[in-house]
């Protein structure tokens, strides 16, 4: 029997390595694995290297995990926040390496290493200092620049309701980088709100087909739902 | 000196934005537009975070973390409305399935470069969203900014001094003082505020201006 749910976010993070690549969903807060995070903070790994959109808000969560030392470097499109000053400190103080790309270059780049492509030319970014040192190539007229896909070894995500195949379907907005990330990750993570029975999900109406997730955990959410 | 207040400027792009259109407004001074689009108009707005036909801000006590805009405040959707993940999202802007976006600025260019991301100072904690991506992707792209900097500096200029956020994508600036479109021949006024010449205007921005 194919059974992917784990007990506790804290099981499902057990065994992040040191000098891991985690992918973290989310946009802002809407789609953030927050008990996830919280759990890969007291697991301990270090030395991690973290996509997302973002760079974390206030003091929770992956603002958190910066503050708490753990993460070498972040690919991310969106670091500057109001509430991103734990990132803006130890970015001033050089204690953290940025790579910043733009917010569909990521996306793209995330979907590739999911769908097995070796690299792609998009026209984002062509003449701009996010492009420098890269390869161009015009085609048909227009200005490329060639982008690798990121591959990584975890991803940590949040879906609405999965069941123990890890069919996802996500809420709203919430769902952001969700699907994408689950396809890029060696091992993909998944806080749901509530676990479903199989078959449950209307098959027309998954969104993340269970063969992209390896882990499905389930979490009381702090907003009450 | 007369200007456009900023209600003003966001009524007057409303205006331009025609039935049917899918529009991307960008965060800051371009998320305003969406108070003034004219009621009777099917238009539908996409958000990077993936939603479109996003509504307008929930009444007090209704507001969902799971439903916000790019700029991360709580929206509604409108019926008919959908939501995509984030390379569908991006898909919508690269490959050219959008209509409009309207961005803010710091410079344009006669040539329409834009430059919104990054002032280059040295201590800048740099971010760039998805304004390259909508830069080089909306059919039409709105830049509506304030005409001159605080010093009084124009931020129509020959070469834009910041980082660009992408070349000769450009195709009309919404300013407080002048509507003005960006053309294969050079930058030429299509509106300009009450009170104000050509002269007057052509004097305060510093690149050559034609009137239409």
């Amino acid at each position: 029997m194919i059974d992917k749910i784990y007990p506790t976010a804290r099981a499902a993070v057990a065994d992040v390595h040191d000098g891991a690549t985690v992918l973290i969903g989310g946009f802002g807060m809407a789609g953030m694995p927050s008990e996830l995070v919280a759990a890969l903070l007291d697991q301990g790994a270090r030395e991690m290297t973290i996509v997302g959109n973002n760079a974390g808000n206030g003091e929770v969560g992956l603002a958190a995990l910066l503050k708490a030392r753990r993460v070498r470097k972040i690919i991310c499109s969106f670091p500057r926040q109001t509430d991103s000053h734990v990132f803006d400190a130890l970015y001033r103080a050089g204690e953290i390496e940025l790579q910043l790309v733009p917010q569909g270059n990521l996306a793209e780049r995330i979907r590739a290493a999911g769908a097995g492509i070796g690299a792609f030319f998009t026209p984002t970014g062509y003449g701009t200092l996010l492009a420098q040192g890269k390869e161009t190539r015009e085609i048909n007229g227009r200005q490329y620049v060639l982008e690798h896909p990121i591959h990584a070894d975890f991803a940590l995500i949040k879906a609405e309701r999965g069941d123990r195949w890890g069919n996802l379907v996500y809420r709203k907005t919430a769902r952001n980088f969700g699907p994408i990330m689950a396809t890029a990750a060696k091992c993909t993570i998944v806080q749901v709100s509530e676990i479903v029975p199989l078959g449950s999900l209307d098959p027309e109406v998954v969104v993340t087909p269970g063969i992209f997730v390896q882990r499905v955990v389930a979490v009381a959410m702090a907003n009450g739902r | 000196m007369n200007r456009f207040t900023r209600q003003q400027m966001a009524a007057r792009v409303a205006r331009d934005i025609p039935e049917g259109a899918c529009v991307n407004l960008g965060i800051g001074l371009p998320t305003t537009i969406a108070n003034f689009l004219p009621p009777g108009r099917e238009i539908l707005l996409q958000s990077e975070n993936g939603v479109l036909g996003m509504g307008p801000a929930p009444a007090p006590g209704m507001e969902d973390p799971d439903l916000i805009n790019a700029s991360k405040q709580p929206v509604t959707v409108l019926s008919g409305g959908s939501y995509f993940h984030h390379a569908d999202s991006f898909g919508m802007m690269r490959g050219g399935h959008l209509d409009i976006c309207v961005l803010g600025a710091f410079q344009v260019s006669v040539a329409g470069d834009l430059a919104n991301w990054h002032t280059g100072e040295a201590d800048a904690i740099p971010a760039v969203g998805g304004a390259m991506d909508l830069a080089i992707g909306a059919k039409n792209v709105f830049v509506m900014m304030e005409h001159l900097t605080k010093s009084g500096q124009s931020k129509i200029v020959a070469q834009c001094s910041y980082p660009i956020t992408a070349l000769a994508c450009v195709d009309r600036i919404y300013t407080d003082l002048a509507v003005i479109d960006v053309t294969p021949t050079g930058l030429v006024v299509i509106d300009m505020v009450d009170g104000l010449g050509l002269e007057a205007l052509q004097q305060l921005t510093g690149v050559p201006l034609a009137r239409a």
